[in-house]
């Protein structure tokens, strides 16, 4: 009896320590990531911190220095390019490695393994779209260059030092909740950054809806509904720029130009509203006499930052800006002699072809009169907990087939990926993108700018430059095929030769301009050019609202300081609100209206048209917007079993004010027919009914602040780890596009001059680590609107009060 | 009642000594053999392991919370399907290793009075 009762004490004592070391689906190890000695409580960070630590590392040649501001943010000074991206690799890696660790995982279609079948579909995603094949291909292009070899292979061996010295209770705390550990880094692992940027800046596709439409409503009204150049339009070269080369014969348009649709599936739309900006003043604009550079890239805001900030010093290069956890130099930044910043261009670079197999087997398929072999490529998918998958992605000359039939799509699977067409993509090719930022950061001038863009690839960017020469420049610039006008709009015939990509668009024909007349450039995602350019860019590009602003700003701007740039990309003010509110207004009888609507209205004729925090009428004109655009379409576009593309908000502008009487206002459900004065007057009572519903009576809770929801998540959506919602300005096509987790990722602005002065901001911290005071340090400061003066050291031992500890890493 | 505290000073210190060196369910291993060794009841060996742990684990929390102003653990708190206050966290920590500290002193008591001379 005694034994018994032992023994079942012992065995529920050693089933209960198991259990509390055993991940059960998504809750970790509760003993081993709460006890004190190996769990999460390791990951909280003294206050108070050592102000000089040394660390003897093997593979460097020489002695680094590394110091660190108030934010914690690294000045990196070394002795020579090898050393300086082997320290960027480790101190990056040393705030970063979680964010560094997940992200490659995701782009390789990795996830599964540490997450286990949950991340299955995400993973299929990624590799039957090639990213593993393109990372590849690029990686191949990296090595190929003995400077992004040297780079990338420093960087790594950075990396893996630090990895290397950590114990498990060092573990970011992310990797102890997700219950793995840290494994090598890998060259490849920084190509697949890349990838990662190419997938969310140029990895939306609307052409399977637009073949949907063209099916549906035929090529007129596809043609007038979606025009390749908007009603109102600025574009980023100003109109009249001359074009000073002789193009390229442009490309035939292919006989069967269109494919025939394919099958119904959901789709990700490109998400219109997001966006970039990015404008220089030229000296004569300036109080100071100098050009100011600025930008504020958009993209999903999380912690950690997906930007890293850092000054990086060797005797070849001396230079501050915001870096990507995972990639070699600074992407975006400045020196002491040229500043520049990227906004997206949205080139058409992923184009769908329709394939023809010969047979079931999908061994052959039709091209150029004949059967080719298709290449097939094994992809296989560890998955925790269970056996890997085996997929097998069949590959035409264009490209991965992503879904060769309807049964190896997910079933909730919302991307926009026709079924049987082979995907030609440019992130499929090789290139050698870090080249491109290597020779940015040591530049001097006008002409090392134009040299360091050639070596740039994708996603496309609008590279936007000023130097201490007083030139400016901006440039839409990436890899561009070669096409007919239109090429790529719809779904293509992959089996004629015609429709291919006829090779590129000339590095130095990409659309440029310098020290414009006008004294100032910028791009706000707009189209490029105007229809002048001679070769076709794409049909569609983000609508010119902020551009249209950013314009007028700069075009009234006189002596204008840091300042004035700061206050300006914090701008909230809506040219869309401007264009159509004085329309739709007309349209409203207040002597119809009950109390509520009334102080709806009479709110609106008094709004300034700026999507302030505290505006009431933002959150009115945009709930009434958002409803006339959709009873517009909605009953047109919003088709049960296939998927058509929405006429933009441009478009729909062009409707209000130029075609009231136009068949697209009447409503197909009913038996009345609709004007534009109905389709006005309805949405307005319904999006009155709507705040009133959802937020009570006029008054403070309407406020845009309120109505809109703005938040930052940990990258793994961890509650706690994010900010949780908080109330701010800002909208989709107003120059401070802040709205949901989406926004201004960093806020950059460069006074050029004798001594070049950065001032920046990110939402968030140099840590990624929410155990650390450093996590979100910069978010308050980001969230009002304000900017940090950066601090520029010119030598290693340049005295600075903002210095607050000194790193030196020595060689073993 | 010497002896009643023997035990608990014995599994308290050397878990926080093994803390440093060995993995964490050493705990479970210390207080077995403790309780094996010098327990007398299980009543008191139980209550010397769960004790002994739970104060051990509390105090190596704080001794990384406290420098930490509890920013971590005020956001790890939130993981779990506990109030919003870091000190739930560190009783269930504590709590954890006490119940596994007990437990494993529970049993080497009884395998003692089961094999023991």
């Amino acid at each position: 009896m005694k034994s018994v009762k032992a023994f079942l004490s012992v065995a529920i004592t050693v089933a209960l320590v198991w259990a509390l070391n055993t991940k059960f689906g998504s809750v970790p190890p509760v003993g081993a990531f709460l006890n004190p000695s190996t769990g999460f409580w390791q990951n909280a960070e003294n206050k108070h911190f050592t102000a000089t630590e040394n660390l003897n590392l093997t593979g460097l040649l020489d002695k680094v220095t590394i110091r660190y501001d108030e934010h914690r943010i690294p000045h990196i000074f070394a002795k020579n390019d090898h050393d300086l991206y082997y320290a960027q690799g480790f101190i990056t890696a040393y705030d970063r490695l979680w964010e560094m660790d997940i992200q490659t995982r995701q782009a390789a279609g990795r996830l599964s393994e540490v997450i286990g079948p949950k991340a299955l579909d995400i993973d299929r995603y990624h590799r039957r779209m090639g990213v593993v094949y393109g990372a590849e291909n690029t990686l191949r292009g990296m090595m190929k260059n003995p400077v992004s070899n040297m780079m990338v292979r420093a960087y790594t061996d950075g990396v893996n030092n630090y990895i290397h010295s950590l114990a498990p209770k060092d573990y970011p705390i992310e990797f102890k909740l997700l219950d793995y550990a840290p494994e090598d880094w890998k060259p490849i692992n920084c190509a697949f950054l890349l990838k990662l940027m190419s997938e969310t800046l140029a990895g939306g596709s609307d052409q399977f809806a637009m073949t949907n439409n063209l099916k549906r409503f035929g090529a007129g009204t596809v043609n007038d509904l979606f025009p390749d150049y908007p009603f109102f339009e600025n574009p980023i070269i100003p109109v009249g720029t001359k074009w000073d080369f002789k193009p390229l014969p442009i490309p035939k348009p292919s006989a069967g130009f269109m494919a025939q649709m394919t099958e119904s599936i959901r789709t990700k739309e490109i998400m219109p509203g997001i966006g970039s900006n990015n404008w220089v003043i030229g000296s004569n604009k300036s109080a100071t006499g100098y050009p100011i550079l600025a930008n504020d890239p958009h993209l999903n805001l999380t912690f950690p930052s997906i930007w890293y900030q850092v000054q990086m010093s060797s005797p070849t290069v001396n230079v501050y800006g915001v870096s990507l956890p995972g990639a070699p130099g600074v992407v975006i930044g400045y020196n002491q002699h040229i500043s520049w910043g990227v906004t997206n261009v949205d080139a058409d670079v992923l184009d769908w072809y329709q394939v023809k197999f010969k047979d079931k087997t999908k061994n052959e398929y039709w091209y150029n009169k004949q059967w080719n072999k298709v290449k097939k490529r094994v992809e296989v998918i560890t998955i925790r907990g269970e056996k890997p998958l085996i997929d097998t992605v069949l590959y035409t000359h264009h490209g991965p087939v992503v879904y060769d039939d309807a049964a190896q799509k997910p079933k909730d699977g919302k991307e926009n990926i026709p079924v049987g067409d082979a995907l030609r993509w440019i992130a499929h090719d090789e290139s050698d993108e870090f080249m491109c930022f290597y020779l940015l950061n040591r530049g001097k001038n006008y002409a090392d700018y134009r040299k360091a863009l050639t070596y740039y690839t994708a996603p496309a960017q609008n590279f936007i430059f000023a130097s201490n020469d007083k030139d400016i420049a901006i440039t839409p610039n990436g890899k561009l095929p070669l096409k007919f006008k239109d090429q790529g709009k719809f779904v293509l015939d992959g089996s004629d030769p015609a429709n291919d990509w006829q090779g590129w668009i000339p590095a130095g024909e990409n659309p440029t301009v310098k020290n414009p007349p006008r004294g100032f450039v910028s791009s706000a995602n707009q189209s490029s050019t105007d229809p002048s350019y001679p070769y076709y860019i794409n049909w569609r590009f983000e609508l010119p609202y902020r551009a249209e602003r950013i314009n007028n700003k700069l075009s009234a701007m006189k002596n204008a300081t840091v300042d004035s740039m700061r206050i300006m990309q914090m701008d909230n003010y809506s040219m869309l609100a401007q264009d159509v509110l004085p329309a739709m207004l007309k349209y409203l009888d207040p002597s119809k209206m009950d109390k509520e609507q009334l102080t709806a209205f009479d709110t609106l004729k008094k709004w300034d048209k700026h999507y302030a925090e505290n505006s009431v009428g933002a959150s009115i004109f945009d709930t009434w917007w958002d409803s006339f655009y959709a009873m517009v379409w909605e009953d047109k576009f919003d088709v049960k079993g296939t998927i058509l593309k929405y006429p933009s908000f441009d478009r729909t502008e062009k409707l209000l004010l130029t075609e009231p009487g136009s068949k697209w206002f009447d409503n197909a459900k009913t038996p009345v027919k609709e004007t534009c004065a109905d389709i006005v007057n309805h949405s307005f009572y319904n999006s009155v009914n709507q705040l009133v519903h959802q937020h009570g009576q006029p008054g403070a809770k309407w406020q845009w602040g309120i109505v809109k929801k703005t938040y930052i998540n940990h990258l793994a959506k961890l509650p706690g780890f994010g900010t949780g919602d908080f109330p701010a300005g800002g909208r989709g096509g107003v120059i401070n596009a802040l709205r949901n987790g989406k926004g201004p990722s960093w806020r950059m602005v460069v006074q050029m001059g004798p001594t070049v002065k950065g001032y920046g901001i990110f939402p968030g911290g140099e840590s990624g680590n929410p155990g650390s005071f450093y996590y979100q340090d910069m978010f308050e400061t980001w969230r009002d609107g304000k900017l940090n003066e950066l601090l520029f050291l010119k030598s290693a031992d340049e005295s600075s009060g903002r210095i607050i500890s000194t790193l030196t890493l020595s060689s073993k | 009642m010497k002896n009643n505290f023997m035990l608990f000073l014995i599994i308290l210190i050397l878990s926080i000594v093994s803390s440093y060196l060995l993995p964490w369910w050493a705990i479970a291993v210390i207080a077995f053999f403790a309780a094996f060794f010098i327990g007398k009841t299980p009543g008191q060996s139980f209550l010397s392991g769960f004790g002994a742990v739970f104060i051990a684990w509390v105090a190596l929390s704080l001794l990384k919370s406290i420098p930490n102003d509890h920013i971590l653990a005020s956001r790890v708190v939130q993981l779990f399907p506990l109030p919003n206050n870091w000190i739930w966290l560190l009783l269930v920590t504590g709590f954890i290793g006490g119940l596994v500290g007990g437990m494993a002193a529970l049993s080497g008591l009884l395998m003692k009075r089961a094999f023991g001379k």
